[in-house]
């Protein structure tokens, strides 16, 4: 038993993350308070910044020496490093960013809220980029996505980012533990001195004519082959369903409740939890919602990912959305109020934010 | 399914969450599927606590308790504001040792007072492990996991600095446990410290 930050922290060192740099912030304290004792003992760096702004681009030079590095924050936090991460995005440097996000604009409450999806899934900061984004829903996904992260950001060059919110940091669950990783994968483009080879150069702007269009449309291609090999996305369907769910991240627990709700009094539901929200599941919401002709999003703020739902979905599927914003949780019976609503009468796009 | 969530609510400083962390550890040794959801204050002692704790025999969707089956309640702020909640045919478990047994006023329920805190003092020797005895309370009345899983859950639990405090922690679970509810439900005799 551990609670998700806790897991996250142990899922960084098991992928051979050594270099930790961040800024305190509720509600992810624990992340850093225990990698603050876990990163000596495997001879690895904890670094408390100034700021948030010090800490991104403390992870942007561990990046780019090829070291696993990362940081975490929550909302205030993770908007102050845009710059650094968009500097990172355009340099291909990979590296974690964990968001266990606050509610709200501003300053933000600690309760548990979705309302980081649009700055998580649309890079976030200046530029034409895109960063890779997680969302576990479970303590076990919080260390295994971790690892998982890790893993993609190297592959692709990209900085990668874990979304989730306080109900995922701090719930305790079961979690299944596996061996610690030694391996990181060669990074023949990190700095690590010019001895015995030619210098190189990492940056984000190229000034040469058409280099730069060069860059971005490599970066693109990048993108595209994220969206082409890397999507994840769990399904719990019905041969015959009369409506499909999609949720993500902890509200999809919620759903999950409400699927099994449904079925019990005969509702023929299905669900779609996209585990990448870049890249997103559009191929499995477009071939599932053919099925079902009817969609329901259920998320925690008014309504983000329901904008690649309806993107995504099969031409001419009804498309409703049920949004609790500001710290609010659904529970299982107002969803399955929507389930039976939303079955029996069958309106047209509409939004209905409670 | 077998399903069942508590939710375990006090102060902060009374053991709330650990109680609830025991309880939990002990279903995944059962080999159960469970969560522990905690809420809190941002103060150390005096503020409101609670978590839920849910174990099923199979996935568990929502962490959180609308209806609980069990209610194991350590003030009168968190009786007020959970007792309702309460499934019918649940469970009630109050410590009267901080709670009078008349403010529990569900009748469909079933109830039981026990001044755990007295308990603790007279026989542990310790006050503030009350909620290790409405824990034992807890685990003989709901039956979702056994004394053997709760001792080895314990074991892990209290390890290291914490371990010297682990025979007492078990006696006072076992002081729960086996503790027969008197017929006015009133405080025994003794006085705390």
């Amino acid at each position: 038993m551990m609670r998700g930050s806790i897991a996250l922290a142990e899922g960084a060192i098991t992928a051979g993350c050594r270099y930790y740099f961040g800024y305190p912030i509720t509600p992810q304290n624990e992340i850093s308070e225990h990698l603050s004792a876990l990163l000596p003992e495997v001879g690895g760096v904890f670094m408390q910044a100034e700021s948030e702004i010090a800490s991104i681009n403390m992870l942007l030079g561990a990046a780019a020496v090829g070291a696993r590095a990362m940081t975490s924050s929550s909302g205030p936090g993770i908007s102050l490093m845009q710059e650094g991460l968009s500097y990172m995005a355009g340099s291909e440097l990979p590296a974690l960013i964990v968001n266990i996000t606050r509610l709200g604009p501003g300053l933000g409450g600690i309760a548990a809220c979705q309302g980081d999806y649009w700055q998580a899934t649309r890079g976030g900061g200046h530029g034409d980029y895109r960063i890779i984004v997680l969302a576990p829903n479970s303590v076990q996904e919080m260390y295994s996505l971790t690892i998982k992260a890790f893993h993609l950001a190297d592959k692709f060059r990209n900085p990668a980012m874990i979304l989730a919110d306080a109900i995922l940091g701090q719930m305790k669950e079961p979690v299944t533990l596996s061996p610690p990783e030694v391996e990181i994968p060669a990074k023949p483009w990190a700095l690590t001195g010019a001895k015995g080879r030619n210098p190189q150069l990492i940056k984000s702007l190229f000034l040469a004519d058409g280099e730069m269009e060069k860059h971005i449309r490599h970066m693109h291609e990048k993108y595209r082959r994220l969206e082409e090999t890397e999507v994840l996305v769990e399904t719990d369907l019905e041969e015959q369903m009369d409506l499909l769910l999609v949720s993500f991240g902890s509200c999809s627990r919620m759903v999950a409740s409400a699927v099994a709700l449904a079925r019990s009094r005969g509702f023929r539901v299905g669900l779609v939890r996209p585990i990448t929200l870049f890249p997103f599941p559009a191929d499995t919401v477009r071939q599932v919602s053919r099925l079902a002709g009817k969609v329901l999003t259920v998320e925690m703020n008014t309504g983000q990912m329901w904008d690649d739902v309806r993107l995504s979905v099969y031409p001419g599927c009804q498309c409703r959305l049920l949004a609790r914003p500001g710290g609010s949780i659904p529970t299982p019976y107002q969803i399955l109020e929507e389930i039976e609503k939303f079955i029996k009468a069958g309106d047209s796009l509409a939004k209905s934010v409670r | 399914m077998d399903y069942y969530d508590v939710v375990f609510s006090g102060f902060g400083g009374q053991g709330i969450l650990l109680a609830g962390d025991v309880l939990a550890h002990a279903a995944m040794l059962e080999s159960k599927h469970v969560t522990w959801m905690p809420s809190y204050g941002v103060e150390m002692r005096g503020g409101a606590a609670s978590c839920t704790v849910v174990i099923s025999s199979e996935r568990i969707g929502s962490p959180f308790a609308e209806a609980p089956c069990c209610l194991f309640c350590m003030s009168k702020p968190s009786l007020f504001k959970y007792q309702d909640k309460v499934k019918e045919g649940g469970l009630l478990i109050v410590n009267t040792s901080f709670v009078e047994a008349s403010l529990v006023t569900r009748k469909d329920v079933t109830k039981i007072c026990l001044p755990a805190s007295e308990i603790a003092h007279q026989q542990v020797g310790e006050h503030k492990m009350a909620n290790m005895v409405m824990l034992g309370m807890l685990i003989n009345a709901c039956k979702v996991v056994g004394m053997e899983k709760t001792e080895a859950a314990m074991e892990e639990i209290f390890s290291g600095s914490k371990k010297k405090t682990l025979p007492r922690m078990i006696r006072a679970v076992r002081c729960g446990y086996e503790w027969q509810p008197t017929a006015d439900n009133g405080p025994i005799e003794g006085t705390l410290p």
